[in-house]
């Protein structure tokens, strides 16, 4: 057991600080986001290439493709200190944290070098285009077609939910190439161009209000054989590696945590006029949110032991996404209501002084789209019961039949 | 998950370091007692007392503990001990959670030979200590007296002029204890330690919801005693804070036992022409469980390395390393019940043990509630940015 910074790492949080103290970016993601989805993707595409230039994307990938080779310890202090400013990534989160290690692990070479780079400056965004109307936790049960004409695919389908196609240079797509063998074996990945006048992107407007995803069409799409990842047929062994890495990457829910429901409460008084953090009521919730907030903190802290001992880590990691989104439903419901009719309210306020609903409403609205996206809180413990446990399967009526016989 | 492994481990160049995992030496002293209690049967032996067969505690588990040197492991050696430290403490505590294993030694050796090597003085700790590091006596800790948390001003046991007066409740262990670091009021008002022999005192043994770990009550009337160096209510705290990790590290081990229990049950038992454990409800019960004692693991060894290294934040580690293995074991020893269906509710199937065990074990240091308050005040009195 051994916690403290090396020196090496010490010395690397002070170079983090210092570049974050003379580069950071001038305004907040929740300020840019006020100025509507273009200003806020050029704020973000400015502050990822700001980063890019000095180092400071995509840490973890190795120096050829545009990252800096860090270790995870690194990867780590370069999240605590970068903090806020994280949120300003959030355009990119798919594109590195998924289909960026799907190409590394199955494109040509020619390729990453080519995509990699620009994917990490922020100049390119991902989307990844699995879900479809008929198919979400059961996404191996996507219908959209890829049949082989030569040296290309001509691709034919529809998909649902892609978040950030709107804006979104190149995407990953999942696609059926045979039907005549069961589900799972009759997959194959590719990457696209979003920008190929065969594809069209349709936003959908989420329960939050916002346009986050999208229906996208394919209509006779071209896609030349090299643009495969993985062999035919070996489709969702590839689109397990995007999952997972999925399940890493959202890791944490993003919105406010305990620090900013702790902040909320030290200052908000009750009908008494006393702090409300001296309720029991509300020590009791805090409490129990900061026990899971530190313990997803030293979960992961034990995997990356784990990794760098060169072992094999547990499964542990599997719990971070149902803890953090119901966690953050959790919270943003009861600061709404310890605010009262005010923690509805969400106005800008005047000058300098911040609404302190805002986040807590935009958590309140994200949280549900968070415990569905990237596999649904039932799908993730059913992966934790099979894949961790050791229980039985679910019963799957479907598994053995070819697909076109379903 | 062998892609994840790839992927994460194509990140890993360079000097790592952190290290939020115990040795291969400590986790080989695990394994070792986790055999020793799995041979000597240790769930029976906690059976026995439950059923009034045997009394105080299992003598030839403590036997074989002292054997193997665990008794004096984190002692030091010029006071007779093995001279390792807090760690081993933690994983010795979690086989013992594992197999609930009837013996002194969390009060004993995780709390009052770790006080009196804390704070006692040398003289103290010459005549205590070797006596404990071997296991031929047993000490424990007399602190309740009344129902409900322990306050400074609740505290009504009084010593002055050399002697205790005062009636002690709950006191685990307290028939088989040779001796009791006592908390009591001086002449002044403060709280301290005393340290009293226990021969000579009035002893009654309480009936326990737990009678794997015993309680007694203990009258003392002018008992000799003196105090335990100038140990006051924040050493008491601190002393309280370090069990708490120690404690949680009990419970990690039991909750951990109650999903595998869980989980082979479910594995066997058939209804409606399927196993059990394929019916969803139960899968997600159990990768419930499965969450709350991977959170719980988590914040001990974090806890266990801010124990280890006595560093700052001891007092919210513990507070959360306490509430979160708390939560898991009551959880995970209930729920092995109701997976259990009625043979769970049975006097013969041990999940009635776990059961006991999970709720003594969360009120042995003082309820949720007061850990509850504790850390949200350990927390304030942080600065904020210290809390991330
Ligand atoms: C905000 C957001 C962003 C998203 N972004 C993307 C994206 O970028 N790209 C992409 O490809 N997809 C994306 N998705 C889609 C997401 O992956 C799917 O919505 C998700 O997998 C669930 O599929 P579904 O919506 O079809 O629900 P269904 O699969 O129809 O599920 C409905 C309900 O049934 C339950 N259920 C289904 N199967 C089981 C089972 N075996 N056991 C128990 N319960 C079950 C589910 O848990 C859920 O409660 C996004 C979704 C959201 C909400």
């Amino acid at each position: 057991m051994d916690f403290n910074d090396t020196q090496q790492e010490a010395e690397f949080r002070v170079e983090a600080r210092s570049w974050l103290e003379g580069n950071k970016p001038e305004r907040s993601a929740a300020d840019e986001r006020i100025g509507g989805e273009e200003s806020y993707l050029r704020a973000a595409k400015a502050w990822q290439k700001r980063k890019y230039e000095a180092g400071w994307a995509c840490l973890h990938w190795p120096k050829e493709y545009g990252g800096r080779g860090a270790s995870p310890m690194e990867r780590i202090i370069w999240g605590q200190e970068e903090g806020k400013y994280a949120a300003l990534s959030g355009p990119f989160a798919i594109g590195q944290g998924m289909c960026g290690p799907t190409l590394m692990g199955y494109a040509i070479e020619e390729h990453k070098q080519k995509y990699l780079p620009p994917m990490a400056s922020g100049e390119h965004i991902w989307c990844q285009l699995f879900s479809e109307p008929g198919a979400g936790s059961d996404v191996a049960g996507l219908s959209t077609r890829a049949v082989k004409d030569g040296d290309e695919w001509v691709i034919n389908g529809q998909k649902i939910w892609t978040s950030g196609a709107q804006f979104s240079d190149y995407g990953i797509l999942l696609t059926r190439t045979d039907p005549d063998v069961p589900k799972h074996k009759g997959l194959t990945m590719f990457w696209i161009d979003m920008h190929d006048d065969a594809v069209e992107v349709r936003p959908i407007k989420q329960a939050s209000g916002a346009s986050g995803f999208n229906e996208v069409y394919f209509t006779d799409l071209r896609v030349h054989d090299s643009q495969r990842l993985g062999a035919p047929g070996q489709g969702w062994e590839v689109a397990l590696t995007t999952l997972m890495n999925e399940r890493l990457a959202v890791g944490d829910a993003p919105g406010p945590d305990f620090n900013e429901i702790f902040d909320l409460v030290c200052d908000l008084p009750d009908e008494n006029d006393n702090p409300l953090v001296e309720d029991g009521r509300v020590i009791e919730h805090l409490a129990r949110w900061y026990c899971q907030k530190s313990g997803l903190k030293y979960t992961k802290y034990r995997t990356i032991s784990a990794l760098s001992q060169g072992k094999t880590p547990g499964p542990e990691n599997s719990i971070t996404k149902i803890v953090s989104a119901a966690k953050l439903q959790q919270i943003s419901r009861f600061a709404i209501d310890a605010l009262g009719i005010s923690g509805t309210i969400r106005d800008e306020f005047e000058g300098n002084e911040d609404n302190p609903a805002l986040p807590f409403i935009d958590g309140f609205m994200g949280a549900p789209g968070l415990r569905i996206a990237g596999g649904t809180d039932e799908i993730l413990r059913n992966i934790i019961a099979e894949r961790v446990l050791g229980l039985p399967q679910e019963v799957r009526v479907d598994k053995d039949k070819p697909f076109s016989q379903l | 998950m062998p892609r994840f492994c790839y992927y994460a481990r194509a990140e890993t160049t360079g000097n790592e370091h952190v290290n939020l995992d115990f040795s291969d030496e400590q986790k080989l002293l695990g394994d070792q007692v986790n055999k020793m209690l799995s041979d000597s049967d240790s769930v029976t032996a906690a059976r026995r007392l439950v059923e009034g067969s045997e009394t105080g505690y299992d003598t030839e588990i403590w036997r074989q503990m002292q054997e193997l040197g665990l008794t004096g492991c984190a002692i030091e050696t010029q006071y007779g001990g093995l001279g390792l430290g807090d760690l081993e403490l933690c994983v010795i505590s979690e086989a013992i959670g594992r197999h609930i294993a009837p013996t002194p030694f969390f009060f004993s050796i995780c709390m009052a030979a770790r006080a009196i090597q804390l704070f006692g003085a040398e003289e103290q700790k010459r005549t205590h200590l070797p006596g404990l590091a071997s296991g031929e006596r047993i000490a424990t800790m007399a602190i309740a007296e009344t129902p409900g948390a322990v306050s400074q001003k609740r505290i009504r046991t009084r010593f002055g002029g050399g002697v205790l007066n005062g009636r002690k409740i709950g006191v685990c262990d307290g028939m088989s204890a040779d001796f009791a670091l006592v908390m009591a009021q001086d002449e002044g008002g403060s709280v301290g330690l005393y340290l009293a022999e226990l021969g000579d005192t009035q002893r009654s043994p309480q009936k326990s919801l737990d009678p794997s770990r015993p309680v007694a009550c203990i009258e003392f009337s002018d008992t000799p005693a003196e105090p335990l160096g100038s140990a006051g209510w924040d050493d008491i705290q601190h002393i309280r804070d370090r069990a708490a990790v120690l404690c949680a590290f009990e419970q990690v081990g039991g909750a951990e036992a109650c999903l595998e229990m869980a989980r082979n049950y479910a594995l066997e038992r058939k209804a409606f022409g399927r196993q059990i454990a394929s019916y969803q409800a139960l899968k997600h019960r159990m990768a419930d469980i499965y969450i709350l004692n991977t959170l719980a693991r988590s914040n001990a060894y974090y806890a266990a390395w801010a124990l280890s290294t006595d560093a700052q934040v001891l007092p919210s580690a513990a507070a959360t390393a306490l509430l979160s293995a708390t939560e898991a074991f009551d959880f995970a020893a209930a729920e092995n019940i109701q997976i259990h269906g009625g043979m769970g509710f049975t006097w013969e199937f041990d999940c009635h043990l776990y059961y006991r065990r999970s709720r003594a074990l969360g009120v042995i240091l003082g309820g949720t509630g007061s850990w509850q308050r504790k850390l949200i005040s350990a927390l304030r009195a942080q600065n904020s940015t210290a809390v991330a």
